[in-house]
């Protein structure tokens, strides 16, 4: 592990990208503290000021500060995306392991179930739960944790196949060790290397669907500070109050690129066919 | 392999939009309905009857290509989302062929000049290009344009075929914005095979000919690096089908995406169910095209 974190932080780029992730779990979790006003505190007599000492990003079309909407607005994007991706990552992970270890007519039922999802496209199928569930918050995120499961099921499912052919987990099989314990000790534990990447990519890409759903009007609903329902409420504005976009914009383009930068250099880590 | 999967699809479909809490009949016509009025909906579109029948009877239209009637407007929607589709489909291929005049040279740049500064570049540019949101990026050039240019988007569309010069007009600031995104996944994908491919016997092998540098990289690492970049790009298309919904209603523009959206906040659920079946369709058959193709230019690929 130590040696793992040493090389992360050799590779320039995999810094920059954790610096990033770091800096923005940090603005989450401190956001009382770092946020010199509540997201949804009106200034009536401030409404649409380009940024100043007061307002450091400006103030929107009710007087809100748009600095502290954005600081709240990391809790939102890393509350949906840990637990979005906490979803996905739950069920591909326990699906995975049933499908690839047992195969046969378990892998085949999972499986197509899971081609199923993946003939819709993933914006798409988020829009449509959404809508059945009626849009919130929780229910952006029970969306897109569904959407992700079946990319999580099909890379978990491949990686066991692979590590189910290692002697080691024959020989455990021959001296009567039991498939639960086979799969929980021997299997699992295997299989995480893809896991983890794909969890820091499938992060960014929760953070992104979701900003895309409040957007649109069908994630996160206003007040709430999402810095998709931000984006939008700013269009109207955009030519008069351009900080209102601004600043939400470029927080969710950083968050997203050190996400990736982050999810790049693991997957150069941890993948055995990119080591040079 | 698609048949079942497209049944499934129809099933969740059909379904999913079913498990939607409320009166459907009552949602379409307001509070304000009289009885008659909502019994009469009920009957039109079979909502009193068991739901495996209202099924059953949706699929027997749609097999023989009658998609129902919408809801709301009670116009056809098979020949709606055909010409809704010929837009969607436009905006896709033209957004798929900027991300190639962008993608495939720089991935090769990068993937030749490996470690460079070069390389660094277009790395950073390609992932930036992944994270940069099509609806981030759509606003900012429209702000941008407009406050420079006094652009605004244009209203109203315009068919290829009425007058090529205006549709194009209006379709290439949102096709760019959808291009510049799936540019960069091709051109990591692009990047990452050349890379891949540069390392092999049969490459030095023909640098040991004396075969010039060029010719190595274009007849011998392009050809062989084409199959992974082919599958990016069959996926890309894919996404871009259904990433249209956002730049769709940023740019006002009457696809697919927009008809879905529309559908869904009106509640029109035979509009729904029908467009996103024909998406998935599309989307499916994407993907046979782009396997199709793996054979073609992969012989040691074969479909028994």
């Amino acid at each position: 592990m130590r040696d793992f974190t040493r090389k992360i932080i050799e590779d320039k780029v995999g810094l920059v990208g954790l610096i990033g992730v770091l800096l923005v779990v940090l603005l989450a979790i401190f956001a009382p503290i770092i946020a010199p006003y509540a997201p949804d505190k009106m200034h009536t007599l401030h409404t649409m000021e380009g940024p100043s000492s007061q307002f450091l990003f400006g103030t929107d079309e009710f007087g809100r500060d748009i600095f502290s909407r954005v600081v709240y607005g990391a809790q939102v994007s890393l509350q949906v995306g840990l637990i979005a991706v906490g979803i996905g990552a739950f069920f591909g992970l326990l699906f995975g392991l049933l499908a690839g270890f047992f195969q046969g007519k378990i892998d085949q039922f999972i499986m197509r179930i899971m081609d199923i999802f993946f003939a819709f496209p993933d914006i798409l199928l988020a829009l449509t739960i959404v809508a059945v569930l009626g849009p919130s918050l929780t229910n952006t995120m029970i969306a897109i944790g569904i959407v992700f499961t079946p990319v999580f099921t099909r890379l978990i499912r491949s990686a066991v196949l692979t590590v189910k052919e290692n002697e080691y987990i024959t020989n455990a099989e021959a001296v009567g060790v039991s498939n639960t314990k086979i799969i929980v000790k021997h299997i699992a534990p295997n299989v995480m290397a893809p896991f983890i990447v794909q969890i820091t990519l499938a992060l960014s890409g929760a953070i992104l669907t979701e900003a895309g759903l409040s957007f649109l009007g069908l994630g996160v609903q206003p007040p709430d500070p999402s810095w998709g329902v931000m984006l939008n409420e700013s269009r109207s504005y955009m030519e008069i109050a351009p900080w209102m976009m601004a600043f939400p914009v470029t927080a969710i383009i950083i968050t997203i690129f050190c996400f990736n930068l982050l999810g790049d250099s693991l997957r150069d880590l941890l993948d055995p066919k990119l080591k040079q | 392999m698609i048949i079942p999967v497209l049944f499934g699809v129809s099933v969740v479909i059909f379904f999913t939009l079913r498990v939607i809490p409320g009166d459907v009949a009552q949602t379409i016509l307001g509070t304000s309905a009289t009885e008659e009025s909502l019994a009469a909906l009920r009957n039109k579109f079979g909502l009193n009857m068991p739901l495996y029948e209202q099924y059953f009877t949706w699929m027997s239209g749609v097999l023989v290509g009658d998609f129902g009637v919408s809801m709301r407007t009670g116009a056809e929607i098979l020949p709606e989302i055909l010409s809704r589709f010929a837009i969607t489909f436009e905006l896709t291929i033209l957004a798929a062929f900027i991300s190639w005049i962008i993608a495939i040279p720089l991935g090769i740049i990068a993937g030749v000049k490996r470690n460079t500064k070069t390389d660094f570049s277009v790395r950073i540019i390609s992932l930036l290009g992944v994270s940069v949101p099509n609806f981030a990026l759509a606003t900012i050039l429209i702000l941008v344009l407009s406050l420079s240019f006094n652009y605004s988007p244009p209203v109203g569309y315009v068919g290829f075929f009425e007058d090529p010069v205006k549709n194009l007009q209006i379709l290439f600031l949102p096709a760019f914005v959808l291009g510049t995104g799936m540019a960069g996944a091709v051109m990591r994908m692009t990047r990452s095979s050349i890379l891949e491919i540069l390392r092999q016997d049969f490459i030095r092998t023909v640098r040991a000919k004396g075969v010039r540098e060029r010719v190595v990289i274009f007849n011998h690492a392009f050809k062989n690096a084409l199959i992974p970049i082919l599958t990016i790009i069959g996926m890309q298309i894919g996404v871009l089908l259904g990433g249209t919904v956002i730049i769709e209603q940023i740019f006002s523009l009457p696809g697919l995406g927009q008809m879905v959206l529309t559908g869904i906040n009106q509640r029109d659920f035979t509009v729904v169910q029908g467009a996103i079946l024909f998406i998935a369709f599309v989307f499916v058959l994407i993907n046979l095209l782009v396997d199709l193709l793996y054979s073609y230019l992969d012989p040691r690929i074969s479909y028994k």
